[in-house]
């Protein structure tokens, strides 16, 4: 009976260290024990933008950077039965299983792999669920994507089918980690207090580096080694749901303060984080340093989980457009209020306007310029700073006028105004809602891919 | 004996990390030292946080305290402009909100001044 097992993490986010994985895997494999590695890449809106290249190309529509990620590891992670779990599938989890089975046979391994749907709601079905649920979903031609928070179900599922590789859309993120546990150890999906501290374990792994010293580092305060080269964590959860979190070779941290500030992200109530699976508790958590970058955290439990599944929907968010033009030398900040005034008062008023300050007030003023009347007060004076004005509206072409208001700052702008950079892109937004846990089909599906 | 206090930035006592869900932010705030967690607990109450993000006009600010973590975590809501996919500010997460509590000042007690963190970066 296996009494313990190891779940490193592989990804944190789609954007995150392409060469992060690798140690996880080496250390894996070198601890002999049985092991997992999740990869967590689905924010908010990537599954919209992968919806987006679905209906471009219907080959495509998973996680961009699958390949490369996956690459350097899947061989020896097969052959060690170290099992792969992600949720790079995103809005295309055939079509990922598809360049897995291909990578295989280029690496000449034969590979299970896993593939989870059921979670796009947006067939004719599905929206009519949404619109049962919600009185404010936009319009269905403005939808991009709506996807339900599946839980480990149908994870284990394909993980007692054998799998090797479990490709999903979207899942809840503690769940990639909660899967393996239930499939390892046999803990029963009303165990919620294993279910409580498997999906803790999973939170403080889900996203990569920020629980070993990433997203950390505030020199003089709290240094990180090596900040260059950190070790993505590795979670060693027993089968009584204890867990003891450490991090693979390289550099980093593992101690009290990263676990606290990781343990608390994106936290409400700390004693209901609700998942598809458990509303865990950590309202009595307590941190342990075991030193040896090894933290164990006690004390957390868990309830019944919600009767309901999130669902998140994306939609045709109109058009976003960002204009930028720098000061410098004497006056430097007076100019560029004149320059801000200069554009407010010139584009259109049926698209939102905002200015910021680079230089002085870069992200905390407000939409309507209030927090302007005290810019003395926020920071020192300084006399080379970047005016940025942002629009967004849904007719392009009155958030193109307002961009071109930017640019006019040239010959038409206070004195001296420079590097002026234009960008506009189309905006997805995003809403979510809360349907019917009976609504949601997950299905499984687990192909072989024979090479060699 | 007299008590005397000495001003300080939560920054100097204190780590915090914000996370987003829609238009909803939280920040984490964690004593250095579990001797300054009563300080946080007395000094940052809720109307003070409410305060120090009044232009941003939450519309509720809950915190909760975990003593056991020498932690609070606040959870304020409607200050993020509209959330991720809705604002025209540079940081629409919020990501750099928890550096701004903790430029928040508090009077320290002397006898904790000792548990605070001073500066030895350069400037």
């Amino acid at each position: 009976m296996v009494e313990r097992m190891l779940i490193g993490a592989g990804a944190g986010y789609s954007g995150d260290r392409i060469d992060a994985p690798i140690a996880v895997v080496r250390d894996l494999k070198a601890s002999g024990e049985r092991a997992a590695i999740i990869f967590e890449t689905l924010g908010e809106r990537t599954l919209a933008l992968a919806q987006l290249r679905r209906r471009d190309n219907p080959d495509l529509g998973y996680e961009p950077k699958l390949k490369p990620l996956l690459t350097p590891v899947l061989k020896d992670c097969v052959q060690s039965k170290i099992a792969i779990i992600g949720n790079f599938g995103a809005g295309n989890p055939p079509a990922a299983a598809k360049v897995i089975g291909d990578l295989a046979t280029e690496l000449g391994t034969t590979v299970r792999i896993g593939v989870v749907t059921g979670d796009d709601m947006l067939g004719p079905e599905g929206i009519e669920v949404l619109r049962a649920s919600s009185n404010d979903l936009p319009d269905a031609k403005l939808l991009v994507s709506a996807n339900a928070y599946l839980g480990a179900t149908p994870l284990v599922e394909a993980l007692g089918e054998g799998a090797d590789v479990v490709v999903t859309g979207r899942v809840a993120d503690p769940s990639l980690t909660l899967a393996p546990l239930i499939h390892a150890f046999g803990w029963s999906y009303d165990d919620w207090h294993r279910l409580g501290q498997g999906t803790m374990a999973g939170h403080l792994l889900e996203c990569g580096a920020q629980v070993t010293g990433g997203y950390f580092a505030d020199p003089g305060f709290k240094d990180v080694p090596q900040p260059e080269n950190i070790g993505f964590p590795i979670a060693s959860i027993g089968r009584d749901g204890g867990f003891v979190i450490g991090k693979a070779q390289g550099g980093g941290l593992v101690d009290r303060r990263t676990v606290a500030e990781q343990l608390l992200y994106e936290v409400h109530d700390p004693a209901a984080y609700l998942t598809p699976d458990v509303s865990a508790d950590i309202s009595n958590a307590s941190i342990v340093e075991l030193g040896g970058d090894r933290v164990r955290v006690d004390g957390i439990t868990g309830h019944k989980r919600p009767d309901t599944l999130k669902v998140t929907v994306c939609y045709d968010g109109g058009y976003i457009a960002e204009g930028e033009i720098s000061y410098h030398g004497p006056n430097a900040l007076a100019r560029a209020r004149l320059a801000a005034d200069v554009v407010r008062k010139r584009s259109p008023k049926d698209i939102r306007i905002r200015c910021d300050i680079i230089g002085v007030l870069s992200v905390l003023a407000d939409d309507s310029g209030h927090a302007w009347s005290e810019l003395d007060g926020f920071g020192e004076p300084t006399n080379d700073v970047r005016l940025r004005v942002a629009f967004a509206g849904n007719d392009k072409a009155l958030v193109e006028r307002g961009l071109q208001e930017v640019e006019a700052l040239y010959c038409a702008g206070p004195a001296a105004g420079g590097g002026i950079r234009l960008s506009l892109r189309p905006r997805i937004a995003a809403t979510s809602c809360f349907i019917p846990r009976s609504a949601v089909r997950p299905k499984v599906e687990v192909v072989e891919v024979r090479n060699g | 004996m007299v008590d005397s206090t000495t001003e300080m930035q939560l920054h100097a006592i204190a780590h915090a990390r914000t996370g987003d869900k829609g238009n909803r932010l939280n920040i984490s705030l964690i004593a250095y030292d579990p001797a300054l967690y009563p300080l946080l607990a007395a000094q940052v109450t809720e109307a003070a946080v409410a305060k120090r993000f009044a232009w941003r006009k939450p519309s509720s600010v809950k915190r909760y305290l975990l003593p056991k973590m020498y932690a609070l975590n606040f959870v304020l809501d409607d200050v993020l402009d509209g959330g991720v996919t809705q604002a025209l500010n540079l940081d629409s997460h919020g990501k750099t909100l928890s550096f701004h509590l903790l430029g928040m000042r508090v009077p320290v007690p002397e006898n904790l001044v000792k548990y605070a963190k001073l500066a030895h970066a350069k400037s």
